[in-house]
């Protein structure tokens, strides 16, 4: 069965930039352009919403496809 | 039917002229000279219903009754001197956040603990330029136990109407002597209730000038969600650091007061028609002035009295128009001299200005008042 | 999947105010799924804050905000709590408005008990005036009214809201963001007054002076230092050196403070 990627909206209007979501990503699926994350690896996502959960500036959204 | 009288003291009065009002929240401290509303309160505020809680200070209870205000109750606190001073920064809270509130302080000696069990007139000034920044004042000064009630309802009316804090401010000699007390009827005293929002709760805007000066204010808790903050605001009620709002929000505040002094101010003009002096007092002093030109009338002496039921806003019009009349105005008062500033603003130098000014914890008495009738030339 | 916070916030209102890696939006997302997974009422449940970068929190929630003075939420919303029992009534601030200025307040509305949640979230510092210590900033510390070192003892938030009366404490860390809205919606549920104490980072005026090179290194320090009252039970004294519980840490049932009043009406009716 083809592995269904997940969706991951970056916000960027709201990111400030603080880093926490690429750090705390246990896959590396995030990295910093510039002064806003953006998504490096889709296909690591395991979906685990850390990313989402610790963004203190509501500017990530996971979702499952 | 004989209406219902009793033998009261001027808190304990207050107390039930809150009542009479609609009040339903009390938030209190316990401070001389002014505990006996709190506990009057605690006992008649049950029985409507009403809520009655002694907070854990000062400020807790100024701040309990404007969170009350909020979610939709009509609110009074009490206090004197000190508890005064400490509740003026939300005093301040409730002009700016325009939440309807009375605070009834009775006046003793100070400043600091001073003299608690004493009778003052010192805290006028604090009324209106207590807490920081411009601000309405509306601040009503009452001369008896009827009066006190009778006020009391007059500054629930007038916060309400208003959407601002009112002060009710007798002295401690009218807060605690005793008088006959004729109580009205209910419906007798008109009692205006709080101007809620008529548009569905998604339009709702709580500074919504719109609707005039006094936007509609809803409750907490009636269906409608929006913001309150104690920063400078939009219509909506959201911060905002933007010059031409607050310049105008400011300048709304104050005016909603201001242009509507004909209706805040109330005076008594005693034997004022043909007088050459003019005794300005409030509070229990007037009661020594009426007496005092009651004598000068006996003596020959043209002399009346202008007392003074709303201390702020100031009665500007009438002393101004005295001061083209009479050669001297008296101003007896429990202090070194704060009605006498306001009386000097007015009168322009167009009369000569006589302060009588006691801050020893005794009252001013006739006889001070007559004598200083006779240096007016 | 992806959790809708934008139900709760006020259209428009974000980007919100906090600096780059402040812990205050991962503690407010955690508030939000706390009011989501019980379902309130937004219209019948009221936000109050006072003063600070944590009290600015409320102007972006879609319910009944108020936002006071420095210190005060606790007793405007015992105003409101009264007025309308039936109201759910929140609280959240900073160490510095709730433990210094508001202190206060604080432990009398943990002795009454009413019912209400007081989220606090410690990041040890006053933030919004430039980072001068606060009751929480540990000793030893600097703040920008410390530059020596902070002379002053701590106090232990949660063990202060013990003391006082709180008969719900918990405590969480902007790091363990998935456990905030457990936690909160628990101190929400119980009926008395709850306490909820968040360690959070201030990277800006806290981070900096104290030799953290980063906001995800004050987010490890909080990973490290956390530890679960559960898995706390199996470490000897030497081991929890340092260390800071987390989860639920007291609870306990008393009466409640409007329930009580409520009585009260009803004994000053029957003697009429």
């Amino acid at each position: 069965m083809e592995k269904t990627l997940p969706k991951i909206e970056i916000i960027e209007k709201y990111c400030k930039g603080c880093h926490i979501c690429v750090e705390f990503c246990p896959k590396q699926v995030l990295e910093m352009k510039g002064f806003v994350v953006a998504v490096k690896n889709l296909e690591a996502c395991i979906k685990c919403m850390q990313c989402e959960l610790r963004c203190p500036d509501f500017a990530i959204k996971v979702s499952a496809e | 039917m004989s209406k219902k009288v009793a033998f009261l003291q001027g808190n304990e009065a207050a107390a039930l002229g809150g009542i009479y009002a609609g009040c339903n929240f009390f938030g209190g401290y316990p401070i001389t000279p002014s505990t006996e509303v709190a506990e009057v309160m605690s006992v008649e505020l049950p029985k409507v219903g009403g809520k009655f809680i002694q907070m854990e200070d000062e400020i807790g209870a100024m701040a309990a009754i404007l969170g009350a205000s909020l979610a939709g109750s009509k609110v009074m606190t009490s206090t004197s001197g000190p508890g005064l001073s400490l509740k003026q920064e939300l005093i301040g809270y409730g002009c700016i956040a325009e939440i309807p509130c009375v605070v009834y302080n009775v006046m003793r000696g100070g400043p600091s603990t001073g003299m608690p069990t004493g009778p003052s007139q010192s805290d006028v000034m604090c009324a209106k330029w207590g807490t920081h920044g411009d601000h309405p004042a509306i601040c009503l000064t009452p001369a008896s136990v009827q009066e006190t009630y009778e006020e009391v309802i007059r500054a629930f009316n007038l916060s309400e109407k208003y959407r601002t804090p009112v002060m009710v401010m007798p002295d401690e000699i009218v807060a605690h002597m005793r008088e006959r007390i004729v109580f009205p009827e209910p419906g007798e005293i008109e009692v205006i209730p709080r101007k809620t929002p008529t548009v569905e709760p998604a339009q709702y805007k709580p500074y919504d000038t719109s609707y005039g000066d006094v936007p509609p204010l809803a409750a907490f808790g009636s269906g409608y969600k929006f913001h309150v903050t104690g920063l400078n605001k939009l219509p909506d009620g959201f911060p905002t650091t933007k010059a031409e709002y607050v310049q105008a929000e400011e300048e709304r505040q104050v005016r909603k007061v201001d242009a509507n002094a004909d209706d805040i101010i109330q005076f008594e003009e005693y034997m004022l028609d043909d007088a050459e002096i003019a005794v300005v007092a409030y509070g229990s002093t007037s009661r020594s002035a009426r007496y005092a030109v009651n004598i000068a009338r006996e003596q020959g002496i043209k002399a009346g009295m202008f007392r003074i039921k709303t201390f702020w806003p100031f009665p500007d019009k009438q002393i101004k128009a005295l001061a083209q009349k009479v050669k001297g105005f008296i101003v007896p008062e429990m202090n070194l001299g704060m009605c006498s500033i306001e009386v000097e603003r007015c009168a322009q130098g167009k009369a000569v200005i006589l302060g009588i000014n006691r801050v020893d914890g005794e009252p001013v008495n006739p006889d001070q008042i007559l004598e200083k009738m006779k240096e007016v030339k | 999947m992806a959790f809708d916070y934008d139900k709760w916030i006020r259209p428009g209102k974000l980007p919100h105010i906090w600096c780059p890696g402040c812990g205050h939006g991962i503690v407010m997302k955690g508030l939000i799924r706390a009011l989501d997974s019980l379902q309130l009422k937004k219209e019948n449940t009221a936000i109050v804050s006072g003063i600070g970068c944590a009290s600015r929190l409320p102007g972006y929630m879609d319910c009944c905000t108020l936002h006071t003075a420095h210190g005060r939420a606790a007793a405007f919303a015992t105003g409101v709590k009264m007025a309308k029992p039936e109201m759910n009534v929140i609280l959240v601030g900073g160490d510095g408005d709730g433990t210094a200025i508001g202190g206060n307040h604080f432990i009398h509305a943990c002795r009454r008990n009413i019912d209400m949640t007081y989220i606090i979230m410690n990041n040890y510092i006053y933030g919004m005036t430039g980072g001068q210590f606060s009751p929480a900033t540990p000793t030893g510390h600097k703040a920008s009214t410390t530059p020596y070192g902070n002379p002053d003892p701590a106090f232990d938030i949660a063990k202060l809201a013990i003391g006082a009366g709180a008969t719900f404490v918990a405590r969480g860390t902007a790091y363990h963001a998935a456990q905030l809205d457990k936690l909160i919606a628990e101190a929400i549920q119980h009926k008395g007054f709850s306490v909820v104490e968040i360690l959070d980072d201030c990277p800006t005026t806290y981070g900096r002076r104290n030799k953290y090179k980063s906001v995800v290194e004050m987010m490890n320090r909080l990973k490290e230092v956390a530890v679960p009252v559960k898995a706390a039970e199996k470490m000897t004294a030497e081991q929890l050196q340092g260390k800071v519980l987390t989860g639920v840490l007291y609870k306990e049932e008393r009466a409640e403070y409007t329930a009580e009043y409520a009585k009260v009406i009803e004994r000053a009716q029957a003697a009429k």
